[in-house]
C-alpha cells in the first residue's frame, strides 16, 4: 500500500490520474473501517485532508458549494438556513466524532443507499462537481447513484463539492434506527418544498438499491397542491392526499429484509416519514405565509 | 512511512509506519501511548476518542498519514491540555515547580500524587469509572463539550456523549461525573 | 470445614476511615483516568510478535485440508500452527466438560471456530499470512433448533460424548437436562379458575465487553510462560491451559491485567492457549488482540431460548401451578451450558409462592454460536417469561399487576420448587411496593418552549416524531437471582494478608487472585482491610497465580466469597498481631488478657475504648502473614429426576418499574425512567452498589429494544460481528435511573451482604416489555422487540 499525501488540488487530481484504482480518503470514516477490517487493501491511498479547499464552503445566490470534505458538524452549525434539509441529515449522521470528520463527499464517494446525506440532497436538489485532469463536470444529484455503492465517477476523478440549492422552503430529514443515537439508517427521508416552482421533491435512503426519489409521489403532490390552490391559500393539506402521498412515498421503495429491518418495515416507515415530513414542511410553510401575510 | 506529529505538546516521530495504520495504532503501539482505547476500530464507540487540531475524533478511523503536522491531544496529556487552558498562555511550568512534581513521585499502585484535570477528577468522585476502559475517550469529548459548553442541559450532555459507549455504568454516573465537573468550574474550583 | 461467616460478637474497626459502608473510591481511579492502567491490550514487550487466528468461515464442515505452506514461506512469518502442531494429547479445553478443541480437528462445529495461529511480526503481515492458509471444508447440514438437533437421524455435533451428562439426556444433541417437579401440577391445574399458556423468544444476548480479548504470553527461561492476560477466574484458565502446552501448572505464570469488562464473557479460554502456544513455539513473546469482529466470535453469547410457560391462579389471585419447559440453544460446545440448566430450571417460576409445579429445562447443542455465562445467566431468560406471564394473569383474574405479584410473592421461609426453602430475608413485595411508591417522571418532557427536544422523544437525533404516535406506558418486574456457584460446586475463595510497619506506618496488603473486571472488588478489599484490621493503608497486590484460587469474578459471588476470604483472612491476622500485643506488651496492662480487644484506627483498643498500644509498636519488627481459604456453606447437586436439593447459597432480588414512550406508527421507543429497588443485604460501598445496579439495568434495557446477535437460520453463520449492527444502548437511548437499596442482613453471609451484580440485569428486560406492552396492547413474545415487531411489519 502506498500512501499519496497531495498538498493540493491539482496535485490530487494528478494523482487520481496517475493511480485510477487510488481510494481516496478524508474523513476516513468509510474507508478507514475497510481497511481495519480487513475488507479492503488498496494498492494507493490518497489522502485529501491537506487540500483545505475541500473544507469550504461558498454560499452563491441560487446555491451553496459546499466542499467535498466540510464536515457535517460545520453544516449543522453554519448552514442550517441555506440547506435545513441538510443540515437535520448531517445531526443524524452517526456521532459527534465522526460529524467532526466526515463529510459530504464521502457519502457520495461510497454511494451506500444508508448514507445520510442523500435523501437531503435529492430532496433539495443539486449538482456533484467532479473533476479529473481532464476537466470538470456537474453530475445531477439524480443521475449520480448508478448502482448499490456504485456512482456516476470516471476512475480518474474525484469529488470536488456539492451543488445544493438553497431552501426556498422549509425542509425536513428523518432517519429510523433501532437506537436514539449513533446509527445507521434502517431507512431515511427527505422532504423539501420548493414554494417559487411550487413543487416538492423527496428523497429516499436505505430503501432501495441506490437514493430513490419518490417521482410518483411528487407529480401526485404537485398535481394536488396546484389543484387545491394550496400554495396560495395555505390550507392544511387533508388527510387523504397525505396519506395518498405517503402510500406512493412508500411504493417507491425496492427494499430488501436485512439485520437492520425488513423490507416491510421500511415501506411502512417511509409512509409514516413521508406523511409527518409533509406535515412538519407544510405547517411551516403555512406559518411562514401567514406571518408574511400578516407583515405585509 | 514515517510520520511527523505533535502529541500532548511534544513533537514525535513514528518510523516504519505501515500505510494502512490508523493515528491510534500509531499511538498506542509505537509512541507508548496506550491510552487511547481500541474497543471496536470503527467509529461506533468512542473510546480512542483524541482531539485532532483541537477537534473530537476517533483515532481509530484516522490514517497515519493523515496526521502529519498536525496536533494531537490524548487523555494521557488532558490534564495538561486543561492546565493551560485554565490558565491561558501567561503560565508555563516554572522550572523549580517542574522539578518539584518529579520529585514528589507517584504511588505506583494508585496513581496518587498525580495532577488530574476538573474532568478526570470529577469522574473518580462521582463513581463513573468502572473498568475503565471507555473512560479516556469519554473524557476527551466531555471535556471538549465543557470547553465549549460550560453550562449544559442533560440533553446536551447526553447528545455530546452519544458517541462513546460505556457497557458498564448505564451511564447515570458519568451523568453525575459531567456535571459536577460543570459545577466545579462554574464555581471556579 | 466450611466457614459460615457467622456475625462476629465484636463489630470490628467502626472508627477507621475508609472500611465497609463508605462510599470509598477506587484504588486504580486515577489510573484509569489518565490513561496509565494497563488492561491486557496494553501490554507491550520488546522483539514481541502479533498473533493471529484463521477462523472457519463455515457453521457445520469436515475439513478435507489444510495447506499452510504459504503463509509459513511469507517474510515476517515466526509460526504457524494447526491442530497436527498440538504438543500433546491434551486438545480440548472447557469449563465443565473439555469438549471444546483449541483448533479444529477433523471437523468445525460453528461459524468462526479457531483452525489455525498465527505469530508475525507485525499484525497486518499476520493477518496477510492467515488469509494465505487454504482450508477445505466439506460442508454438512446445519442443526439450528431443537427439532433439527433432536430428530432421530439429526447427525450429532459431539459423537462419542462421555461427559457426566450423557446418561440422564434423551438425545445426544442435549447438554444438559434438568427437571423439577414439586406437588402436582397436573392436579392443582384444576383447581385454577384461569390459566394462562405463552410461548416466548429470548434472542442471543452479547456481553459486548468493550476491552476486546487480549493478552500477551512471554516464554519464561525455564521452560515454562507467563501470561498476561484479561479472565474472570485466573485458576480456571491455568488448570485448562496448562495441560494442553504440556507444562505443570507451576510453570504457566498468570498475572491478571487490565480487564476492559467482562459479564461472563470471559468466564471461558478465548485467546489463552493460543498467545502460549505460539510463544512457546517461536521463543518469542506474543500478543493477540481481537477486534470487534473477531470478539464476536472469540466468546460465548448469553443463551437464546424458548420458553413454554402455564400459569395458573384461583378467582382470588392465588397461584395454583406453573408448568413450563424452557429450551435453551448452547451452540456448539458445552461451556456454562449445565449451570445455566440449573439455573433457568430453579428459577424457573421466579420469587413467588407455588407449591405445585412442573418445570424442565434443557440446553442443545446447535451448530450455532456457543454459548455459556452472561450476566445472570438462566434467571434472564426465566425472569423474561415468567413476569409476562404474571402479567397476563394478573389481567386474568382483574387484580392490579403489581398486587397480583404482592399477593403470591415469596417470602423468608418460603420453599423453592428444588424443595430449598428460603432462610434469609426475601423482600419481593416490598421491593415492588418501593417501586411502584417512587414518583412517576413528568409526562411530555420532550416539550420546550423551542418545539419538541428529539433528543428526548423515541428516534432521537433521527428526527422521527415531534410527539406524533408517541403514547407512554408503564411496567413492572421482579426477578430472583442466586447468588455463587451452585449445584454442590465447591465454591471457595482465597486470601493471603499481611500486616506490617512501612514508614513508621501500619499496612496490609490484601493478596488476591480475584479479576477486578470493574466491579470494585479491589475498593472492598481495601475497606474490608481497613474495618477489620484499624489500618488506613491498604495496599492490593496485583491479581495473579501466586496465591490460591478466588473463584470466578461471576455468579454475583466476589463480594461475597473474596470478600468473606479477605475478612476471614484478616481476623487470622488479627489474632496473630493481638498475640503478638500480649507477648511484647501483655505485662504493661491486665486488659491485654481480659478485655476484648479491636484494632481501630492504628491502635489496640478495648471494647471500652482504651488504647493499649499503637500497631506500630506491636508489629516493630515483625510482619503478620496469612493465607487461607473460605467457604461459603456447602451446596448440593438436584435431584436429576425431580429436581430437589438445596441447590443455592442465597438469593438476590431487584425490581423494577419502567416507563417508557413509544412511538406506536414507528414501533420506536424511548425508555424514560427505569427505577429499581434491591435488597443488597449490606451496602459495603453504596457508590459501587448503585453503579452496578445501574449497570446491570441497562444491560436488561438492552436486550428488551435493540440488541441481538442474529444467526442465519440457514447457514447457522453470525449476520451482525459489528458494533454497528449490534447495538447497545448508547448514553441518549439510557434514562435515568433511580436506585432504592434495600439492606436486610442475610445472616449466613459476611457483613449480612447479598451478592449484587445480576439481580438488576433480570427484571429490567420484562419491566420494559411490559411498558412497551402497556402503551401499545400488542402482545410481545419475543425479546429483543424490534421495529417491526411493533408496526405488524415482521
Amino acid at each position: 500500500m502506498d500512501f499519496l499525501r497531495p498538498a493540493s488540488w491539482e496535485e490530487a487530481l494528478a494523482a487520481k490520474a496517475e493511480h485510477p484504482t487510488a481510494v481516496p480518503i478524508a474523513g476516513g470514516t468509510d474507508v478507514m473501517v475497510e481497511i481495519n477490517f480487513d475488507h479492503r487493501r488498496p494498492e494507493y491511498l490518497l489522502d485529501l485532508n491537506r487540500v483545505t479547499d475541500l473544507t469550504e464552503w461558498e454560499v452563491g445566490q441560487d446555491s451553496v458549494r459546499l466542499g467535498a470534505s466540510v464536515p457535517y458538524t460545520r453544516v449543522m452549525e453554519n448552514l442550517r438556513a441555506e440547506l435545513p434539509g441538510l443540515a437535520l441529515a448531517s445531526h443524524t449522521v452517526a456521532s459527534p466524532q465522526i460529524r467532526n470528520r466526515g463529510g459530504v463527499g464521502g457519502n457520495l464517494g461510497t454511494a451506500s443507499p444508508a448514507g445520510d446525506a442523500h435523501p437531503a440532497l435529492l430532496a433539495a436538489g443539486a449538482e456533484v462537481e467532479v473533476e479529473s485532469v481532464r476537466g470538470s463536470r456537474l453530475i445531477p444529484i439524480d443521475d449520480f447513484y448508478t448502482g448499490v455503492k456504485r456512482n456516476a465517477l470516471a476512475p480518474d476523478e474525484l469529488i470536488r463539492a456539492v451543488h445544493i440549492k438553497k431552501a426556498d422552503g422549509p425542509q425536513q430529514y428523518s432517519k429510523v434506527g433501532t437506537r436514539n443515537a449513533m446509527v445507521i439508517a434502517v431507512c431515511a427521508f427527505g422532504l423539501a418544498l420548493h414554494p417559487e416552482t411550487r413543487t416538492v421533491r423527496t428523497g429516499i435512503g436505505s430503501a432501495a438499491p441506490t437514493p430513490v426519489r419518490a417521482k410518483a409521489a411528487e407529480e401526485f403532490l404537485n398535481a394536488a397542491l396546484e389543484e387545491g390552490g394550496f400554495w396560495d391559500n395555505g390550507k392544511i393539506i387533508t388527510p387523504s392526499v397525505a396519506k395518498q402521498f405517503a402510500d406512493l412515498c412508500a411504493a417507491a421503495c425496492n427494499p430488501i429484509d436485512d439485520v437492520r429491518g425488513t423490507a416491510s418495515y421500511r415501506r411502512h416507515a417511509v409512509g409514516i416519514m413521508a406523511r409527518r415530513t409533509l406535515t412538519w414542511t407544510w405547517e411551516s410553510y403555512r406559518g411562514t405565509a401567514a406571518r408574511t401575510e400578516g407583515v405585509a | 512511512m514515517r510520520v511527523n506529529f505533535t502529541v500532548n505538546g511534544r513533537p514525535q516521530e513514528a518510523d516504519d509506519v505501515w500505510e494502512g495504520e490508523s493515528l491510534l495504532y500509531v499511538l498506542r503501539e509505537r509512541l507508548g501511548l496506550p491510552g487511547s482505547k481500541n474497543a471496536c476500530e470503527q467509529g461506533e464507540c468512542g473510546s480512542c476518542t483524541v482531539r485532532l487540531d483541537g477537534v473530537p475524533v476517533c483515532s481509530c478511523l484516522v490514517a497515519a498519514g493523515q496526521v502529519e503536522g498536525r496536533d494531537v491531544v490524548t487523555v494521557e496529556g488532558l490534564a495538561d491540555f486543561a492546565k493551560q487552558r485554565a490558565c491561558g498562555s501567561t503560565c508555563g511550568t516554572p522550572l523549580d515547580e517542574a522539578k518539584q512534581w518529579a520529585a514528589k513521585g507517584q504511588d505506583s499502585q494508585t496513581g496518587e500524587g498525580t495532577e488530574l484535570s476538573p474532568i478526570q477528577q470529577a469522574f473518580i468522585d462521582a463513581g463513573a469509572v468502572q473498568c475503565g476502559f471507555c473512560t479516556p475517550g469519554l473524557l476527551v469529548a466531555a471535556d471538549e463539550m465543557l470547553e465549549r459548553n460550560p453550562n449544559p442541559t442533560d440533553a446536551d450532555i447526553r447528545e455530546a456523549l452519544s458517541g462513546n459507549l460505556c457497557r458498564c455504568t448505564g451511564y447515570e454516573k458519568i451523568m453525575d461525573a459531567v456535571r459536577l465537573a460543570a459545577a466545579r468550574q462554574s464555581e471556579g474550583v | 470445614m466450611p466457614t459460615t461467616g457467622a456475625p462476629t460478637k465484636i463489630t470490628q474497626g467502626s472508627q477507621t476511615k475508609g472500611g465497609i459502608g463508605e462510599s470509598t473510591l477506587r484504588p486504580d481511579g486515577t489510573l484509569k483516568v489518565t490513561g496509565e492502567f494497563a488492561y491486557s491490550s496494553d501490554m507491550w514487550h520488546e522483539d514481541m510478535l502479533w498473533g493471529q487466528i484463521l477462523r472457519s468461515t463455515v457453521a457445520h464442515a469436515e475439513i478435507v485440508s489444510i495447506d499452510t505452506s504459504e503463509a509459513l514461506a511469507m517474510a515476517g512469518v515466526y509460526a504457524v500452527m494447526t491442530y497436527d502442531d498440538l504438543p500433546t494429547d491434551v486438545k480440548n479445553y472447557g469449563l465443565e466438560i473439555q469438549d471444546t478443541p483449541v483448533l479444529a480437528h477433523g471437523k468445525v462445529r460453528h461459524h468462526g471456530e479457531p483452525v489455525a495461529i498465527v505469530a508475525a511480526d507485525h499484525p497486518e503481515t499476520a493477518r496477510r499470512a492467515a488469509a494465505k492458509i487454504k482450508v477445505e471444508y466439506r460442508e454438512l447440514p446445519v442443526i439450528t433448533d431443537e427439532a433439527s438437533a433432536t430428530a432421530p437421524d439429526a447427525i450429532l455435533i459431539h459423537e462419542g460424548r462421555d461427559d457426566h451428562h450423557i446418561g440422564h439426556v434423551p438425545h445426544p444433541n442435549i447438554v444438559h437436562r434438568q427437571p423439577i417437579i414439586r406437588g402436582n401440577a397436573e392436579e392443582a391445574a384444576r383447581r385454577a379458575d384461569f390459566v394462562v399458556k405463552g410461548e416466548y423468544t429470548f434472542g442471543m444476548q452479547d456481553q459486548a465487553f468493550l476491552g476486546p480479548e487480549s493478552g500477551l504470553a512471554v516464554p519464561d527461561e525455564d521452560g515454562g510462560v507467563h501470561l498476561y492476560i484479561a479472565t474472570q477466574w485466573l485458576h480456571s484458565d491455568l488448570k485448562q491451559i496448562a495441560p494442553v502446552l504440556g507444562l505443570p501448572e507451576s510453570k504457566v505464570r498468570m498475572t491478571l491485567s487490565g480487564v476492559g469488562g467482562a459479564f461472563g464473557g470471559r468466564e471461558d479460554i478465548s485467546m489463552q492457549i493460543h498467545a502460549c502456544l505460539l510463544a512457546l513455539r517461536t521463543g518469542k513473546p506474543v500478543k493477540i488482540v481481537y477486534n470487534r469482529f473477531e470478539s464476536f466470535f472469540g466468546h460465548v453469547h448469553r443463551h437464546p431460548a424458548k420458553l413454554y410457560y402455564e400459569h395458573g391462579a384461583t378467582k382470588d389471585g392465588k397461584l395454583t401451578h406453573v408448568k413450563c419447559r424452557i429450551v435453551l440453544d448452547g451452540g456448539a460446545y458445552a461451556s456454562a451450558s449445565p449451570a445455566v440448566v440449573g439455573n433457568a430450571s430453579s428459577l424457573s417460576i421466579g420469587p413467588y409462592m407455588v407449591d405445585d409445579v412442573d418445570i424442565e429445562a434443557i440446553a442443545l447443542y446447535t451448530n450455532n454460536p456457543p454459548c455459556g455465562a452472561m450476566r445472570g445467566f438462566g434467571a434472564v431468560q426465566a425472569c423474561f417469561a415468567y413476569e409476562a406471564q404474571m402479567d397476563k394473569l394478573a389481567d386474568e383474574v382483574g387484580m392490579d399487576r403489581v398486587a397480583f405479584r404482592q399477593l403470591n410473592a415469596m417470602e423468608q421461609g418460603t420453599i423453592m420448587p428444588t424443595g430449598q426453602p428460603v432462610d434469609s430475608p426475601a423482600p419481593v413485595a416490598e421491593l415492588l411496593r418501593r417501586v411502584k411508591a417512587m414518583p412517576l417522571p413528568p409526562e411530555r418532557q420532550w416539550e420546550s418552549s423551542e418545539g419538541a427536544d428529539v433528543r428526548q422523544l423515541p428516534g432521537g437525533l433521527s428526527n422521527t416524531t415531534h410527539g406524533e404516535g408517541v403514547v407512554r406506558g408503564v411496567g413492572y418486574a421482579v426477578g430472583i437471582k442466586n447468588v455463587g456457584f451452585s449445584e454442590g460446586f465447591d465454591d471457595y475463595s482465597t486470601a493471603k494478608v499481611r500486616m506490617e510497619v512501612v514508614g513508621g506506618e501500619p499496612v496490609a496488603t490484601v493478596h488476591t487472585a480475584m479479576a477486578e473486571v470493574g466491579q470494585g472488588g479491589v475498593t472492598v478489599h481495601a475497606q474490608i482491610a481497613r474495618t477489620e484490621l484499624g489500618v488506613t493503608q491498604v495496599t492490593i497486590h496485583p491479581a495473579d497465580t501466586q496465591v490460591g484460587s478466588a473463584g470466578s469474578t461471576s455468579a454475583s459471588r466476589q463480594t461475597y466469597v473474596t470478600g468473606g476470604a479477605v475478612k476471614n483472612s484478616c481476623e487470622l491476622v488479627r489474632e496473630k498481631v493481638l498475640e503478638i500485643g500480649r507477648r511484647k506488651f501483655g505485662s504493661y496492662h491486665p486488659a491485654w488478657a481480659t478485655a476484648e480487644l479491636l484494632l481501630e484506627g492504628g491502635k489496640v483498643v478495648t471494647d471500652g475504648g482504651e488504647v493499649l498500644a499503637d500497631l506500630a509498636e506491636v508489629l516493630e519488627g515483625e510482619t503478620v502473614e496469612v493465607e487461607a481459604e473460605w467457604r461459603h456453606r456447602p451446596t448440593e447437586a438436584f435431584d436429576l429426576r425431580t429436581g430437589q436439593g438445596f441447590g443455592h447459597v442465597q438469593y438476590s432480588f431487584a425490581a423494577h418499574r419502567a416507563v417508557v414512550e413509544v412511538d406506536t406508527e414507528l414501533g420506536l421507543v424511548k425508555v424514560i425512567e427505569l427505577a429499581c429497588a434491591q435488597d443488597v443485604g449490606k451496602a459495603l460501598n453504596p457508590l459501587s452498589v448503585v453503579g452496578q445496579i445501574q449497570g446491570g439495568t441497562t444491560q436488561g434495557l438492552g436486550v428488551a429494544v435493540m440488541e441481538e446477535i442474529i444467526v442465519d437460520p440457514k447457514t447457522a453463520k453470525v449476520r451482525n460481528p459489528s458494533f454497528t449492527d449490534y447495538l447497545i444502548p448508547t448514553i441518549l437511548d439510557t434514562p435515568t435511573i433511580p436506585v432504592d437499596v434495600l439492606e436486610l442482613a442475610d445472616d449466613h453471609a459476611p457483613y449480612g451482604l447479598r451478592g449484587i451484580g445480576e439481580a438488576p440485569t433480570l427484571s429490567s428486560t420484562p419491566a420494559v416489555l411490559a411498558a412497551i406492552r402497556n402503551a401499545t396492547g400488542l402482545e410481545l413474545n419475543r425479546t429483543p422487540v424490534r421495529p417491526e415487531h411493533l408496526t405488524g411489519t415482521a
